[in-house]
Parts: C-alpha cells; structure tokens; sequence
C-alpha cells in the first residue's frame, strides 16, 4: 500500500508543481502586461487560464481519490489536506492575474494617468512572494514560509497607498475616475494575490508543524527570524 | 473529568528469557476506550493479557511491576484470578460461543458466578442482548444453538457474554477482525455505546479501527510504550517520528 500510495502522492506533487509554475507564469506576464500596456499579452493570460482550470480540477480528484482509496493519517493527511487548499489558492491566483489582465485591456484603449505609485515595484514584490512561497512548498522550508507571512503586511501598505493616491488624483481629475478605479482595482488584485501565496505559505508550515497558523497575526510577528 | 479505572505501573513481562514488555506506565480511564496498536510482536497483546492475568496460564511467563484496578494490584498473590476476571472481562479475536443455546451462552457467567434466581436470570439475558445490539436479531431463538449465528452475531453474543456479570472493564483482543464490514460497524457502534458504562481497551491492527473507536491510542514497539495521546492527535501530528511512520505505513 505504502508504494501505491507514495507513487500517487508524487504524481500529485507533480501537479501541483506544474500548476504553480502555470500560474507563476500568469502572474508574470500580468505584471509585464501592465507594464508595457500590452493588450496582446493580456489577451493570452486570458486565455490560458483554462488551462489553470483543468488542472485545478485535475488536482481535487486526484486529492480525493487518494482520501477515499488510502485513508492517509498524519504527515500524510497534513500534505493531501493541504494540497487541496494549496490548489485553491493556485487557481485563484490564476484568475487575479486575468482579472489584471482584463484591467490592461481597459486602460491601454484610453491614455495614462500617473498617480505616483511604483506598481512595477508591487508586481515585483508579489511575484517574489508567490514564488518563494512555492519554492517553500517544494522544499518544505518553515523558515522561508514563515518569511513569505511576513511580507504580507508590506503588501497591504502598499494597497493602502493607492487607495490615497487614487483617491487624490479623482480630486483633481474627476474626468478620469474610470480609468483610476481600474488602478485602484489592479492594486488590489495585486493585494489578492499575495495574501494567496500567503495562504499558501501558512498551509506549508501546517504540513511541517501540524500547528494551524490562520488568523494568528501575533504569533507570526514573535517568530524569530 | 478523567478517572483512572486501571493504572500499570512499572510493568515489565517476560516470556523465559524474552522480555517482551518493558517499563511500562499508563492508565486506562473510565468511560474510555483506549487503543493499544503496533506491529505484531510489539507487545500490545501481552499488555492486554495481562490486564486480567491471561498470562498466568503461560507457564514459563512472569510479570513484575503493579496493574491497580481502582486501587487493588491485581498482581498481588492473594487476588483471586477468578473473581478478577468477572471485574475485567474479555472478547476475543475469533468469536467463542459456547456450543450451547444462545440463551445459555449469556445465562452462563451469572450461574457460574451463583446466581439462581431464573427470573433475574432472564431479565438480565435480555436486558445484555439488548446493550449488544443483538436482541432485536435473536429473540425469537433464544434456545437455538449459538454456532448458528453469523460471525458478526457471534461476537455480539460473545461480548453480551462478557457484559452479563458486569464487569468494569472491558478487554478487547482484535474482536472485529474476523468480520465483514457491515458487522464490525455494528461492533464499533457497540463499543462506542458501551463506554458510557465501562473502561475499554481494545488492541487492533486496523488503524482506521483504533482512530474511529477510541478516545485514547497507545503506540507500542519492541515491548515499549512510545507514545499515548488523545486519538485524534495521534492520528492527525504525531509527537514521535517513530509513531508517524508507523500509523502511515513506513514500517512495521
């Protein structure tokens, strides 16, 4: 059985691999997108997302047939529980990077406007967290999860930031307020994203440690780095 | 509130030369029903042997160490191993009817135990196929044999049995290994329904057995307890390595 099981589990892993590295990639092509303005690009996050869909699906029956066929207790338990959530976020993940990418295809018709705020610096910050927080699932690396948690706050500032400035600059260009609430909205898809790779490190720490880090902010902030 | 029924103390067993349980302290608590696993030869089986001093009958067997029911060391020379077992009573991996009338199989501890009033006798032979779920079944056959019954029944009436004198604890040696799955439910239903009245200890090889019926599971291995915790801990973080290899079958 444990053979069975253990070649089911690494062929699980696999996807969830493969998954992450689709959506990694979504997320990436989102920021460049934004970046460049480039309506070709988005049209293809867009458009590759079903991809993300399938294999999200994919993932879930696989994680199910496994609980029905192998009963897995303990570390094993702890990984299928957490690769069923892991997934989730996965494909959540997936559809905030079209969500940017739909914003793009908005903003890029009609002409900028500069609100001051360094949205490349935040699309960095989060592709940073999302993939470290992938890299800490495949190693199973607590210390570099509990690092990714950390972030978070970051991330949420900077949100906060844009909501400011978005909101000075309506002041000052009300004609524009279409066009601003899309970049307020691209922020807080940003902001989505990394509170999913958040989730996502959380989930690794419970693999290693069994201890249910959610909503345990103060915990997280004592931790030695 | 826990309530220790049964506490080992120090216990240490030997078969010959062979030490096959070594230092081992634990209790067993009142209107719970802990799980003893491990791989075969760990040890767990001997434990709960000795619990009511099955033991004694191997010859070449020996304990040291103290087994308290409440607060009597069931060790001690002068118990009398008898009116021990009517306390701790036991079912087993096989179901073990007596070839005699169902009726019979029940009536059987509480006449050997003296009981002679027939009405009391009656009433309590139904009143324990009712606790074991096994009234509704057989009630119209009382008198019939009891080897006519399926295994899933025979184990019922095994444990009805058991339950006759009443006794405080209950020992129970892989009693659901030998039946199909609708008759082990009915086992597990039993067993969770009878530890509102009694102390259980149940040794198992099926884990999913131990993480459904117990409350408590203690791991064994080579004569040693390694670790005991509430069920669901054990089942969902481990403390020990060793445990979490064992309950995912990385060994053993």
């Amino acid at each position: 059985m444990t053979v069975h099981f253990q070649r089911e589990l690494d062929s699980l892993k696999r996807k969830v691999l493969f998954l992450g590295a689709l959506v990694e990639k979504s997320v990436q092509l989102a920021a460049n997108a934004l970046e460049s303005r480039d309506t070709e690009m988005a049209d293809l996050i867009i458009a590759e997302d079903r991809k993300v869909d399938e294999l999200e699906v994919e993932v879930e029956e696989d994680c199910l047939k496994i609980l029905a066929l192998y009963q897995p207790v303990a570390i094993d338990l702890r990984i299928i529980s957490a690769i069923i959530k892991i997934n989730n976020d996965l494909e959540r993940v997936g559809d905030e990077a079209v969500n940017i990418a739909q914003r793009v295809n908005i903003m890029a018709r009609r002409p900028p406007v500069d609100i001051q705020f360094d949205y490349i610096l935040m699309a960095e910050k989060v592709e940073s967290m999302l993939k470290r927080s992938l890299d800490a699932m495949v190693n199973m690396d607590q210390d570099l999860a509990y690092k990714v948690c950390l972030e978070d706050d970051e991330i949420d500032d900077m949100n906060r930031r844009v909501y400011d400035k978005v909101k000075e600059a309506i002041g000052r260009q009300p004609e524009r307020v279409g066009y601003l609430i899309n970049l307020l909205l691209v922020a807080r898809h940003l902001e989505r994203i990394a509170d999913h790779a958040t989730n996502i490190a959380e989930d690794v720490i419970y693999v290693i440690d069994g201890v249910i880090l959610r909503h345990a902010e103060d915990e997280l902030k004592s931790t030695p780095d | 509130m826990k309530i220790p029924k049964m506490k080992v103390r120090d216990l240490n067993f030997y078969y010959g030369k062979f030490h096959a349980l070594i230092d081992v302290n634990m209790d067993f608590n009142l209107n719970e029903v802990t799980a003893l696993i491990g791989p075969s030869g760990c040890g767990k089986s001997t434990l709960l042997r000795c619990l009511n001093r099955m033991n004694d009958l191997i010859s070449i067997s020996r304990a040291d160490g103290k087994i308290f029911l409440d607060d009597i060391n069931i060790n001690d020379p002068g118990v009398d191993v008898v009116t021990l077992r009517r306390h701790i009573g036991m079912v087993f991996q096989k179901p073990n009817p007596f070839p005699k009338s169902i009726f019979e199989n029940v009536a059987y501890g509480l006449r050997v135990n003296g009981v002679k009033d027939r009405a009391y006798i009656a009433h309590k032979v139904e009143e324990t196929l009712k606790s074991a779920a096994l009234w509704d079944e057989v009630k119209g056959r009382m008198h019939e044999s009891a080897l006519g019954l399926s295994g899933g029944q025979q184990q019922r009436l095994c444990i009805a049995r058991a339950m006759a004198v009443e006794p405080d604890v209950l020992l129970m040696d892989e009693p659901a290994s030998a039946l199909d799955p609708i008759a082990t439910q009915k086992i597990e239903e039993l067993i969770d329904e009878l530890k509102s009245q009694y102390t259980i200890v149940i040794v198992t090889h099926n884990m999913q057995q131990a993480a459904r019926v117990s409350d408590i599971t203690a791991f064994f291995y080579l004569g040693r307890l390694i670790e005991m915790d509430k069920t669901e801990s054990i089942f969902t973080r481990p403390s020990l390595k060793q445990t979490s290899d064992y309950i995912t079958g990385r060994f053993g």
